[in-house]
């Protein structure tokens, strides 16, 4: 999973240790996703890692638009929404009609529910790329949305279709009730999803898709019409997006209107954007940190949501790689050894600017308490503060102040270390 | 035997402005046809009309004795013309062999495949470390375009343009900005690379020009006022007032 | 019947000149930056709670006044040290960044105000019924916003038509490329084209405020609304978004108005039937349509003219 989108390095001399490591990593992937479960079994953790399964074959979908082909949805979750109605009927359908159809396969349903709706409406948005295509996409996801709450006989009004996975006829002998079974069915199409979302970036469209991103002019003088290419491009994402839909559907035994609505649109783009775009990992990396914040910040706080903008602004502004893009910017350094000098930076810069955090943290807690009414203290790493007592609200000022100057002192320390490390790289041969 | 190429009476107007006026040219299969002009003559828009990129007001395009105009630049390109752009117009963020690659895989029939693994195609493979051999960038293969030098990426924008095997290579000023050494080497590249092929390029380096070209169009103002062997072409006395007088190189 | 059409007609006015307010400001900024502003309708939000809070604290009038160059100022701070340093990252990026910005602002907002609406009031100079129409009274406060915001649309184009910037302005949205040559002062003609038109949004939100419902979700609610205003007029042209803005305007508010549906014009379908797809649609009314007309229209202008009403562009 380490290979690039954007660069295919080992084409015709593959060795064999690169092709050990490529099928290694993807290996110790599924050990990680069979053992887990042993390891933390509790019905909580089993529940977290259910749900983190389905948001990474999200994420991974949605980095086919924007990623792979550069088209920057804000509808995505229009297809994973129709993907979870879908498999909720199907389920229903096949229970009432006693079809010999198990639960396993469901998810693909869900799939051609995400599918279908991507081929109808998919060949008008894509006629477009860049801004306009993200507005459309925006008004398309308000129209499908404000219409689940029209049609009711699909969509089940203000409650939502539900449905009951364990009475779909059996496969296995496993009639997945437990949360354990529905983890392992949902780690199941996350492996199947993912290799074949890996395999799709390295076929002739896949890579045309990619030229479509850098440089959709220049494509059609290659012979390629970027809008066909484009409109490809979202009909697999739509698919994979239903995949994901439907798997949500069988967790929950339930779709509605919030499957499809802007908020978990915007939840899929930021996972993507912070897990970083241009590498395969990097929306796993990105659905897991988001689902797991997600699930962990609700209990300490109750505007979690606000810490999700300012992280997803800081990743913007100072890292539009991502979390991938940081990991991946070190490799040529570590490749020529000189990693190790840069690092003694990173831990002097990280102090004032886990202060600087502090201090933020401070004063949103602070006002958000003191608005909501509630007087509760903020505890920060064992030390307890009085919302909006002056103690709180003087280590607020001085945390933001004196760690603003002193991080921004010392992260320049670490663009100077950076900058002689590279330049050694650079000397060894390992980076362009 | 048809030409090549063959522009009928073409007309290019952007509001009330006609940038090309009752333009006629033909260029004769396996011709090596050099367009000249003072900057602002419409060569680039010619350029652009006869690819496809833009639609003329009036008039016809044809490749091959059949009319072009009208059809977008992914067909006209299918149907065996490519060209290269004035300024760099590369795929920067993915590397140099994938550049060449994508260049490759339409004329070599994979199209939009989604289920074969573009890595294990012998025939886009062998084609592409070809032409990566023939533009002298096989070293360089790894590397993002983004990241090459100015000649390199010129040199790379050649290699996308030929690498779909078109017969008809439409070519934009592409020794611009390069140095005598860059373009004696380009000028070489470009000779052995479209050998018996049509080629039709836009060149303000007059040694450029009167070394490759068997024919010669002088444009000025959207309109062509002489063509002819590059001996006809200097002794001229229209081109001699309207371009080479006003403009030495 | 009558009355509808008179009330709807003036509501739809209005609700388009605000519409105007806002789209227009959003194109402009969108032609010369190439950015398309998420968080435009999020400063009409904060237009609106900074309105109220002002209100409560040194009266309507002053607020009217402060809380839009407030939210101007606001503007300007974002394309100065958010936009300017992710402008090298691409469009994308920016795109992105006011994307967050809108998510950011919407829980900032929640955070100090809640997430139930404000008690935001007409102010009590204007709070009588400009005249009655039939039996409808129609309150004075609404021609204020219309009178406000014909104001400003007079005022924008004599700015337009008349000033050096404006003059800009207009050189960029027709020829966005050259916008590049504008030479060392082009950051500040940035900043002040985003201020500005931060600062109209402001306004929009201040005077509707009272009469709309001041939430905390009203920016996520009118956001995709001016994207299909500012796609459907045509992008980066002034009078298709001025057009755009009042057919979406009084499309919807004469939408809302209507209470018909396919079942009361031609009479319930068969009950035997049961509920399906079909009993959906025939029984639904215009008015619960509503919300959706304005995405309808978009996916319509798409298919039949894609450039928009009045575009020129591509893209």
């Amino acid at each position: 999973m380490n290979a690039t989108t954007t660069s295919a390095s080992n084409i015709s001399g593959k060795s064999a240790g690169d092709s050990l490591r490529f099928y290694g990593v993807w290996l110790v992937g599924i050990a990680t996703l069979i053992l887990l479960p042993m390891i933390f079994s509790s019905g909580g953790s089993l529940t977290s890692f259910s749900l983190i399964g389905i948001a990474i074959v999200f994420a991974l979908s949605y980095n086919i638009l924007l990623g792979q082909t550069g088209l920057l949805s804000f509808g995505h979750a229009v297809h994973y929404g129709l993907g979870g109605f879908a498999a909720c009927h199907v389920m229903n359908a096949v229970v009432s009609h006693g079809w010999p159809v198990p639960l396993p396969f469901i998810p693909l349903f869900g799939g051609l529910g995400g599918l279908a709706f991507a081929m109808i409406i998919g060949w008008v948005m894509t006629k477009r790329a860049g801004t306009v295509f993200s507005m459309i996409s925006l008004g398309i996801a308000e129209l499908v949305a404000s219409s689940s709450l029209i049609l009711r006989s699909v969509f089940g009004g203000e409650s939502g279709i539900s449905t009951d996975r364990t009475a779909l006829p059996k496969m296995f002998g496993w009639t997945f009730g437990p949360q354990i079974q529905v983890y392992y069915l949902i780690a199941f199409w996350l492996v199947i999803s993912a290799i074949a979302m890996y395999a799709l970036t390295r076929t002739p469209l896949g890579r045309i898709s990619n030229a479509v991103r850098d440089n959709p002019e220049r494509v059609q003088f290659i012979g390629y019409d970027p809008h066909v290419v484009r409109y490809i491009a979202f009909c697999f994402a739509g698919f994979f997006a239903g995949v994901a839909g439907g798997l949500a559907a069988i967790n929950f035994e339930i779709a509605n209107a919030a499957y499809l609505g802007a908020i978990q649109s915007g939840l899929v783009l930021f996972s993507t954007f912070i897990g970083g775009v241009a590498f395969f990992f990097g929306p796993i990396l990105g659905a897991i940190l988001v689902t797991y914040l997600q699930l962990g910040l609700t209990s300490v706080t109750g505007v979690w949501q606000l810490y999700f903008g300012i992280i997803f602004i800081g990743i913007v502004m100072l890292s539009p790689g991502g979390i991938a893009g940081l990991i991946m910017m070190h490799r040529p350094l570590a490749r020529a050894g000189t990693l190790q000098t840069v690092i003694p930076s990173y831990v002097v810069a990280a102090v004032p600017t886990l202060a600087l955090a502090c201090g933020v943290i401070l004063t949103i807690e602070s006002i958000a308490r003191t608005h909501s009414g509630q007087s509760s203290p903020i505890n920060l790493f064992g030390v307890a503060f009085t919302p909006a007592s002056p103690m709180t609200w003087a280590s607020a000022a001085i945390l933001i102040v004196v760690g603003f100057f002193v991080a921004r002192l010392s992260w320049r320390r670490v663009a100077d270390a950076w900058d002689r490390a590279a330049t050694i790289a650079r000397d060894r041969g390992y980076l362009a | 035997m048809t030409a090549a190429i063959e522009l009928n009476a073409v007309e290019k107007r952007f509001g009330n402005v006609g940038i090309i006026r009752d333009l006629n040219l033909s260029v004769a299969q396996g011709e090596r046809h050099a367009i000249i002009g003072p900057n602002g003559a419409g060569k680039s828009t010619t350029f652009n009309l006869i690819s496809g990129h833009i639609r003329p007001s009036s008039g016809e395009v044809r490749l091959n004795g059949d009319v072009i105009s009208g059809l977008g630049p992914f067909e006209i390109n299918r149907r065996g013309l490519s060209r290269s752009f004035q300024v760099t117009n590369v795929f920067s963020r993915m590397s140099v062999w994938e550049n060449v690659r994508c260049a490759v895989l339409w004329a070599t029939g994979h199209r939009y495949a989604f289920w074969k693994n573009v890595d294990s195609l012998p025939e886009v493979r062998e084609r592409t470390s070809q032409i990566l051999d023939d533009i002298h960038l096989t070293h360089r293969r790894d590397v993002p375009a983004g990241l090459l030098t100015y000649a390199e990426q010129r040199e790379l924008e050649i290699g996308i343009t030929i690498a779909g095997g078109a017969n008809v290579v439409l070519l934009d000023e592409p020794t611009a900005g390069m140095s005598h050494a860059e373009t004696d080497r380009a000028v070489a590249l470009i000779r052995r690379l479209t050998e018996g092929k049509t080629l039709v390029i836009v060149e303000h380096d007059m040694s450029v020009v009167f070394g490759l070209a068997d024919r010669i169009s002088v444009l000025v103002y959207g309109h062509i006022i002489a063509s002819g062997t590059p001996e006809e072409i200097r002794r001229d006395p229209k081109v001699k007032e309207a371009y080479l007088g006003e403009e030495a190189h | 019947m009558l009355e509808l059409i008179v009330i709807s007609t003036l509501n739809g006015l209005l609700f388009g000149m605000l519409l105007f307010l806002l789209s227009s400001g959003l194109t402009v900024i969108f032609s010369m930056m190439g950015v398309l502003n998420f968080a435009h309708a999020s400063f009409y939000m904060l237009g609106a709670f900074f309105g109220f809070q002002l209100t409560k604290w040194i009266g309507f009038w002053p607020a009217l006044l402060l809380a839009p160059l407030l939210v101007g100022a606001i503007g300007m701070a974002v394309e100065r040290y958010g936009l300017r340093n992710t402008h090298k990252h691409g469009h994308v990026a920016e795109l992105l960044l006011t994307f967050g910005l809108a998510f950011a602002i919407e829980e900032i907002v929640a955070m100090m105000w809640g997430r139930s609406p404000v008690d935001y009031r007409v102010p009590a100079l204007l709070d009588f019924p400009a005249f009655t129409i039939f039996s409808t009274n129609y309150p004075a406060y609404k021609i204020f916003m219309l009178a406000v915001s014909i104001v400003i649309f007079v005022a924008l184009l004599i700015v337009l038509k008349r000033t050096r910037v404006g003059l800009i302005v207009q050189a960029a949205l027709t020829h966005p490329h050259m916008v590049g040559h504008l030479g060392h002062n082009v950051g500040r003609v940035f900043m002040l084209v985003f201020g500005v038109g931060s600062a109209l949004a402001g306004i929009a939100g201040v005077i509707a405020g009272p009469a709309l419902v001041t939430q905390s979700d009203m920016a996520a609610a009118l956001g995709p609304i001016l994207f299909v205003v500012i796609v459907f007029g045509g992008l980066g042209s002034l009078p298709g978004a001025f057009i755009a803005s009042l057919v979406i305007g009084l499309v919807q508010t004469f939408a809302v108005a209507l209470n018909g549906s396919l079942a009361s014009a031609f009479g319930p379908l068969d009950p035997s039937a049961g509920p399906s797809v079909l009993t959906d649609i025939w029984n639904v009314t215009i008015a619960q349509v509503a919300p959706i007309v304005p995405y309808l229209l978009l996916v319509i202008i798409l298919i039949v003219r894609p450039m928009g009403l009045m575009g020129t562009r591509e893209s």
